[in-house]
């Protein structure tokens, strides 16, 4: 089930505030983040940001497209690369 | 015959089932197109007059997105949930279940016809 729409989307305050900090001067750094759950605003656009994967920091480009979406979708947690292969 | 959005809708069928031939109208809003044509849902489709399909014709063109516009419009969204690289576009693009289901088993619907794996040993007792 989705989020209240009268609650707004969810975005972590720290990671809000280190945006907007960032928005108003030019310089712009990778953001290191474990709120995967935050919702990506429109703020967050041309920012990259490097999320946790509960192994380490995966980059993620913010484009326009990805708006509404969660930041975690974008760092896989599992890695599945197929079966082994047992005769070898 | 019957002829709407591209579509020949089967003339022994009452309208508001006939109209659910027609991809992206189902019960529902087929039951909503007859009603503001003024039409009884109990109607077969060979039975309309050449008005009474006219007026279903506009109301649908106005009003509703069906076969090939609303089939495009899908695969854009799917195409942009791949283009981003989020985790519902690396289902699509694995053909796996979007929604959190499990893959152990079934899941046949996504992953098509089994696969057998060549070398996999029967469990013996």
């Amino acid at each position: 089930m989705g989020r209240s729409i009268k609650k707004g989307p969810y975005v972590d305050i720290k990671l809000e505030n280190k945006v907007l900090k960032q928005n108003e001067g030019t310089k712009r750094t990778v953001i290191k983040t474990w709120s995967r759950r935050s919702t990506i605003t429109p703020d967050f656009v041309g920012h990259t940001f490097a999320v946790h994967n509960g192994n380490k920091f995966i980059p993620v480009y913010v484009t326009e497209f990805m708006v509404g979406h969660k930041l975690g979708e974008f760092a896989p947690t599992r890695n599945f690369k197929g079966h082994a292969n047992k005769k070898m | 015959m019957a002829r709407i959005a591209g579509i020949d809708l089967p003339k022994n069928k009452r309208g508001e089932i006939g109209l659910t031939y027609i991809y992206g109208i189902g019960r529902t809003t087929a039951q909503k197109i007859l009603t503001e044509a003024g039409i009884s849902l109990d109607v077969k489709v060979q039975e309309w007059t050449d008005d009474q399909l006219t007026a279903i014709r506009n109301i649908i063109n106005d009003q509703f997105k069906v076969e090939g516009a609303l089939r495009s419009e899908v695969q854009l969204n799917i195409k942009r949930l791949m283009d981003i690289g989020c985790y519902r576009g690396l289902r699509h693009r694995k053909g796996l279940p979007l929604r959190g289901q499990r893959t152990k088993n079934n899941s046949r619907t996504r992953k098509g016809k089994r696969k057998t794996v060549a070398g996999k040993k029967k469990a013996t007792k």
